[in-house]
């Protein structure tokens, strides 16, 4: 799958088996910072992820 | 994976895009219910930094009165020039009118050019320039919203007790400061969204806004404490919540404690608590270095 993690700019092509959540566990990611879009569409944590996706996380800090 | 409340694909918290949308904005209305945030021929204006929060503030707001934006422009380069260019597609989109100030024209200096010049704390400069500005632009209007989420006030509760600035926190809640000639009251319908949640209903409601962060943030104590308690809510969600609602259930003390200082005006026409207000004292500094 690929991941967009927007904070940081950069884009990974990884295998990975499991929710949203654990993605971003493994990324040690906080989830209170992010939302995480598949195709464009949120996605809740408990979302199971699938070999094929397109991910986008996005940072939910900004401001000012 | 269904909606709670019907067979839906949830989005968050086991809710679907309408469901969520539809609890947000019920948990605004119960808030500007509740602490009286808007009464009848209120003139809202409503600080726009053109991100997420404000935004969302001036849709649901403008539901429920009449409202204005009211933009400043600090002059933070590559920051602030988007989100103004989004906050001005965005009221042109919602026919909603909109004033911007700059420091610039208004102090002479950009943000950017007090702190090279200075090196004061960006945060305290900006926060207090602003205030002044926002006030001042704001006569003939009866309350200031702002797009203050959840965690923003719990990061300010939290700071003021590590700092033990308990008397900085009397004047802290969803609706601040007193209505006189001099004091526009300032309402936060966003007190109890946190700022995940904000983020989420703005995503949904595709409002032209870009997620980034304020350079000068990382400067910023509030980083830290932001930092610190987004780790505590993922440990123990809720936290943030109980921050604010044990703070609300102190307030009414702390204001008998602390709000009993007089309120006197600067020779600028403005509030201060001493002669001389903030901002022209920060001004006459400034001016050393024009």
């Amino acid at each position: 799958m690929r991941v967009y993690i927007e904070r940081e700019e950069k884009g990974l092509s990884l295998e990975f088996r499991g929710t949203a959540g654990s993605l971003l566990k493994r990324l040690k990611i906080n989830p209170e910072t992010v939302i995480v879009v598949r195709d464009d569409a949120l996605i809740p944590l408990e979302t199971r992820l699938k070999s094929g996706d397109d991910l986008k996380i996005l940072s939910v800090i900004s401001g000012g | 994976m269904r909606c709670r409340l019907c067979s839906a694909e949830p989005v968050h918290n086991s809710l679907c895009k309408r469901h969520f949308l539809k609890d947000f904005e019920k948990r605004v209305a119960w808030t500007i219910s509740r602490y009286g945030l808007i009464v009848k021929d209120d003139r809202v204006l409503v600080a726009s930094s053109g991100g997420k929060d404000s935004t969302t503030a001036s849709y649901i707001l403008s539901r429920h009165a009449k409202v204005d934006l009211i933009s400043i422009d600090e002059g933070i380069k590559g920051y602030r020039d988007k989100t103004l260019a989004d906050l001005k597609r965005y009221s042109k989109e919602h026919g909603l009118n909109l004033k911007i100030y700059s420091f610039k024209n208004e102090f002479g200096l950009t943000l950017d050019q007090i702190i090279k010049k200075t090196k004061w704390k960006p945060c305290s400069v900006c926060g207090t320039l602003r205030r002044y500005l926002l006030n001042r632009k704001a006569k003939g209007y009866t309350k200031i919203a702002t797009g203050h989420n959840m965690d923003d006030e719990a990061q300010s509760i939290l700071m003021n007790y590590l700092r033990n600035s308990l008397e900085i926190s009397a004047r802290l809640g969803p609706m601040t400061g007193i209505h006189r000639n001099v004091f526009v009251q300032r309402i936060k319908p966003l007190y109890f969204c946190t700022e995940k949640e904000t983020t989420i209903y703005s995503y949904l409601m595709g409002f032209p806004v870009s997620y980034n962060e304020c350079p000068y943030v990382a400067d910023a104590y509030r980083a830290g404490v932001r930092d610190m308690l987004n780790g505590l809510e993922a440990e123990e969600p809720g936290t943030k919540k109980n921050i604010v609602d044990s703070f609300l259930n102190l307030l009414p003390r702390l204001k008998s404690e602390f709000g009993k200082g007089d309120i006197s005006t600067c020779g600028c026409g403005e509030p201060s608590r001493n002669r001389a207000c903030n901002t022209c004292l920060l001004i006459r500094e400034m001016k050393s270095f024009l």
